[in-house]
C-alpha cells in the first residue's frame, strides 16, 4: 500500500535541483512512499536566525510546520540540508520557548489554527535509514554499483548543531551506509563535515573554489571516483565552483557531485534520462559509461 | 397652511443616526452607514488624491484604519468599507515604490527576470503583512512565495485581482513592492506561458487570405440608400452566444 508522506521541496528544489526532486520521488516510489506535496507552503527561511529574541525570522519556518498541522498530519519529509536545518532548528526553539510560540502565533493571526510543536521534521536519509531500512534498499538494486569509489560529503546542515542532527555530528555515516547497500566502494572522508564555504559563494567565489580544490582533492587523495551530498547549496560550490578551482589551482582535477537520490536511481536501474545529470557543470556521465553503469 | 406644514414634514429627509469618527486624528460626526470616502467628503475635505472610481475598481482610494479597542492595522479601499464608531482613519492616496523597466520581448519567463529586476522578493520574511492588510483579501504572501520558487503561473493566478492599492508595499518589512513584482508576473505568464488562443490565429490568417474580402467589397459597393435598407431590414436577433 501506498505511503502518503507530507513533503516540503523548498524553492531549490523547484528551481536549480528539481533533478534532487526528481529522482527523490524515483527512488522513495520503489518504495511505495509518495510525496504528499504540501497545499500551501512558504520559503523555510533560508537561513536559520541565531539572534534568540528575533522571532520574526522564525514565523516562516514555523508557518509551515502549521500548515501540516492544518491537515492534520504529524511529519513533515524535507530534501534540501538547508531547509531541514532552518525548519527543524525553529521547530526545536518554538518547543522549547512557549512563550516565543505564542508570539509567532500571535503574528499568525490570520490562520485557521494555532502551531504546537506537534509537527517533526523529518531528512529523507532518516526515512530510508530508519522507517525503509538499509535491508530493503538492498533488494531494489538492479544495477550494484561497482567499479565507483564514493566519497560522502555532509558539510554542516545535517549534523549542526547536535540537537538537530540526523546522525554522529562528527563521524556520521547513514550516507556510507546507504552506499555500500547499493552494491558501491565508499571511502572515509576525512573532511566530510568540513565547510562548503556556503554563502561566500555569492561575493567570494575564491573562497569557494579554494574549499572546493580542497574537498576534492582530499577525496581524490583517498580514492574517490565521485562525491555524494544532499545539500544544493555543497552541490552548486563543490560542482559550479571546480570552473574557478581549475583556474586557480593548475593541477586539479574535475570530479562530478551527485545527490545521493541521483546514484540511489542509478543502482535501482531507471534510464539515464531519469536521472538529471544535464544540469550538472561536471557531467557524472563519461566516468559512469566508462565504468559501464550507463 | 396646515396642509402645507404636513408636506413639509413628509419632504423632509429622514435624519441619518450620526456617529464619531477621527479623520487624521480630528473627530467628526458622520453618518452612520457611509463610506469613508463619504463621511470625509461630508467632513469638508475635498479630495483631489485619494478618490477614483468610487466603485472598487481603480485603487485609488487606499485606506487605513484602527477601530476602537483593537491593535490591528486594517486597510480598506475608502470607497468600499462603511464607517464604524470611534474608527481612526487616513487615507494612503500614493506608494512610493519600485517599478523595474524592462522590455517584455527581452525578458525570460523564470525565476532569473525577478532576480534581476526585483531582487528584494526574495528578501520576504513570511511575515504575512501585506495579506492581513489586502482589502482586496488577496494572499499576497503567498504569491511572492510562489515567486521565490519560480512558479509564475501560481503567482499570476493569485494576484489576479490586485487593484494595485498599494497597501501590501506600504507595510512589507522586506521593502519590496508587492503589486508592481505581481504585474510583471502576470504578464510574463500573458507573454510566453498562457495557452495561446488558436480561434484568434485562424481567424487572422483566413483574414489574410481574403476570405472576407468579398462580402466588404459589397458592402463598400452599396449606395446609402442600399446601405440604410439593408441596416434596418437586418436579423437583430441572431443569437450572439
Amino acid at each position: 500500500m501506498t505511503i502518503k508522506i507530507p513533503y516540503y521541496p523548498g524553492c531549490t528544489l523547484k528551481t536549480t535541483a528539481k533533478n534532487f526532486e526528481d529522482t527523490a520521488k524515483l527512488v522513495a516510489g520503489v518504495f511505495d512512499y509518495e510525496f504528499d506535496e504540501l497545499y500551501r507552503w512558504n520559503c523555510c527561511g533560508a537561513v536559520y536566525g541565531l539572534s534568540e529574541d528575533n522571532v520574526m525570522h522564525k514565523v516562516a519556518p514555523v508557518r509551515n510546520m502549521l500548515r501540516v498541522k492544518e491537515v492534520g498530519e504529524k511529519r513533515m519529509l524535507v530534501l534540501c540540508s538547508m531547509c531541514f536545518n532552518t525548519l527543524k532548528r525553529a521547530n526545536y526553539y518554538v518547543r522549547r520557548n512557549k512563550d516565543k510560540l505564542e508570539v509567532i502565533n500571535a503574528i499568525m493571526y490570520l490562520e485557521n489554527t494555532t502551531y504546537d510543536g506537534s509537527v517533526e521534521v523529518v531528512h529523507l536519509l532518516e526515512l530510508l535509514r530508519d522507517e525503509i531500512g538499509f535491508d530493503r534498499i538492498k533488494k531494489a538494486v538492479k544495477k550494484p554499483l561497482r567499479g565507483i569509489t564514493v566519497a560522502a560529503y555532509y558539510g554542516c546542515l545535517l549534523l549542526r548543531p547536535s540537537e538537530i542532527a540526523i546522525d554522529s555530528v562528527e563521524q556520521p555515516t547513514v550516507m556510507e551506509d546507504l552506499v555500500e547497500a547499493l552494491g558501491g566502494k565508499v571511502i572515509d572522508l576525512n573532511v566530510k563535515t568540513e565547510c562548503c564555504g556556503s554563502y561566500q559563494t555569492v561575493k567570494r567565489k575564491d573562497i569557494v573554489a579554494d574549499r572546493t580544490n580542497f574537498i576534492i582533492g582530499e577525496a581524490r587523495k583517498q580514492g574517490a571516483d565521485m562525491l555524494i551530498t544532499s545539500c544544493p547549496l555543497c552541490h552548486f560550490n563543490l560542482d559550479r565552483r571546480q570552473k574557478e578551482a581549475k583556474k586557480r589551482h593548475p593541477d586539479f582535477k574535475e570530479m562530478p557531485i551527485l545527490y545521493f537520490t541521483q546514484l540511489m536511481a542509478l543502482a535501482f536501474g531507471f534510464e539515464e534520462d531519469k536521472l538529471g545529470f544535464e544540469p550538472h557543470y561536471v557531467d557524472p556521465r563519461p566516468l559512469l559509461k566508462e565504468r559501464g553503469l550507463l | 397652511m396646515a396642509e402645507k406644514e404636513v408636506l413639509n414634514e413628509e419632504e423632509k429627509e429622514p435624519q441619518a443616526k450620526m456617529i464619531p469618527v477621527f479623520i487624521m486624528g480630528q473627530k467628526y460626526e458622520v453618518p452612520e452607514g457611509s463610506t469613508i470616502l463619504n463621511a470625509i467628503e461630508y467632513a469638508g475635505y475635498q479630495l483631489k488624491k485619494g478618490v477614483g472610481c468610487r466603485e472598487g475598481f481603480c485603487g485609488a482610494c487606499a485606506t487605513v484604519y484602527r477601530l476602537p479597542g483593537d491593535y490591528k492595522l486594517r486597510g480598506g479601499l475608502a470607497c468600499q468599507t462603511v464607517v464604524q464608531p470611534g474608527m481612526y482613519l487616513t487615507q494612503i492616496p500614493f506608494t512610493p515604490a519600485q517599478k523595474a523597466i524592462y522590455d517584455i520581448d527581452e525578458v525570460k519567463p523564470d525565476i532569473s527576470t525577478f532576480q534581476k529586476f526585483y531582487p528584494e522578493v526574495f528578501r520576504c520574511l513570511g511575515c504575512n503583512a501585506c495579506t492581513k492588510v489586502c482589502p482586496q483579501e488577496l494572499k499576497v504572501m503567498d504569491y511572492i512565495q510562489a515567486i521565490m520558487r519560480g512558479d509564475i503561473e501560481l503567482a499570476a493566478d493569485l494576484s489576479f485581482d490586485c487593484i494595485m492599492c498599494g497597501l501590501c508595499t506600504m507595510r512589507c518589512p522586506a521593502e519590496m513592492a508587492q503589486y508592481n513584482i505581481a504585474l510583471l508576473a502576470r504578464r510574463l505568464y500573458g507573454k510566453y506561458m498562457m495557452p495561446k488562443p488558436e480561434f484568434v490565429y485562424k481567424r487572422i490568417e483566413e483574414i489574410e487570405q481574403g476570405k472576407y474580402e468579398k462580402e466588404f467589397e459589397e458592402i463598400m459597393s452599396l449606395s446609402k440608400e442600399e446601405l440604410e435598407k439593408r441596416y434596418t431590414e437586418r436579423d437583430i436577433n441572431f443569437d450572439i452566444t
